[in-house]
């Protein structure tokens, strides 16, 4: 119990130091790379409370894949930090203030927290014993029957996002030389050789 | 104090959100900075589901994180392309830049 509780408070700490970090960095490449620790972190505490596909599926997807697009945008996009910097400090008192506002809000209403006496009887999908079936097992076993179609819309989403992606990135830049493969296939020997008969002496 | 539960969960999310609004307010004119405060506040509301979801014993909370996390993913990918053609127009991020629909 001890151990889970240092645990916690361990990963709890660091998640909320580094995403402090994200926000305070000065340059953007360190902001994604402590956003990468916050993910982590964050992944840590999923496994903390038993969901152990969610925190494999956070370090894949955003450590894997967003936190890496981050990345390469920061280092392709040529900005200007300093400039983007200034501020900082002008803006730092009223959203300190409404952050600070909002915080104690949010753990004032966690403070009075009652959960409802029924609240058991009203579950969508009750949890299996971890010890019967695994998290993962269990995740798949509700996604693949009771909310396929979420599944699917989930999965369409992702490809609209990959094709708005393509569409938004792509350009074609003229006066590039490039090699058109369908042109060179298209090509006929008939189009391109013309067999002239030169007269002797005459030239053509 | 040594007992973890929904509470303890629910504070560092809190917490978590509460950055990430910070964040939007403090770099307001770094467009990067404030995408990740957004996936920030995803990851903020991803513990809040998880932690009811173990709580209450109700395995749909995680269904609904791992949309919320795919919906992420997809918005960083869209919003970051968006970034890549817009500093390719103007050369610049600056949020007070982009003022082309302003009448």
């Amino acid at each position: 119990m001890i151990i889970q509780a240092l645990a916690f408070y361990v990963f709890a700490a660091v998640t909320v130091a580094s995403a402090t970090m994200v926000i305070v960095a000065r340059n953007p490449v360190y902001s994604v790379l402590y956003l990468i620790l916050a993910f982590f972190n964050a992944a840590a505490l999923f496994l903390l409370m038993g969901a152990e596909f969610l925190a494999m599926i956070l370090v894949v997807v955003y450590v894997g894949a967003v936190a890496v697009l981050f990345l390469f945008v920061v280092m392709m996009l040529d900005i200007n930090v300093a400039q983007l910097r200034e501020g900082f400090t002008r803006y730092l008192p009223v959203g300190g203030l409404i952050g600070l506002v909002l915080l104690v809000e949010l753990v004032f209403l966690f403070g009075v927290w009652i959960v409802a006496p029924d609240a058991g009887a009203v579950l969508a999908a009750k949890t299996p014993s971890p010890e019967a079936v695994n998290n993962t097992r269990a995740l798949g076993q509700l996604i693949y029957t009771k909310y396929i179609y979420v599944f699917q819309g989930a999965g369409l989403v992702l490809l609209v996002a990959m094709i708005g992606a393509i569409v938004l990135t792509l350009r074609s830049r003229p006066g590039v030389r490039k090699q058109s493969v369908a042109d060179q296939i298209d090509r006929k020997h008939e189009d391109v050789i013309s067999i002239v008969k030169v007269p002797t002496r005459g030239g053509i | 104090m040594l007992e973890i539960g929904l509470t303890h969960y629910l504070v560092v999310a809190a917490m978590l959100f509460t950055l990430g609004i910070f964040g939007i307010f403090l770099n307001r004119k770094n467009v990067i900075v404030i995408l990740m405060s957004v996936e920030l506040m995803l990851l903020a509301v991803n513990i809040n589901l998880v932690a009811f979801s173990v709580r209450l014993n109700d395995l749909v909370g995680q269904v609904f994180a791992l949309v919320v996390l795919t919906v992420a993913a997809a918005e960083a990918a869209i919003g970051l392309a968006i970034l890549v053609v817009y500093f390719r127009n103007r050369g610049t991020i600056a949020v007070e830049d982009i003022n082309l629909m302003k009448g």
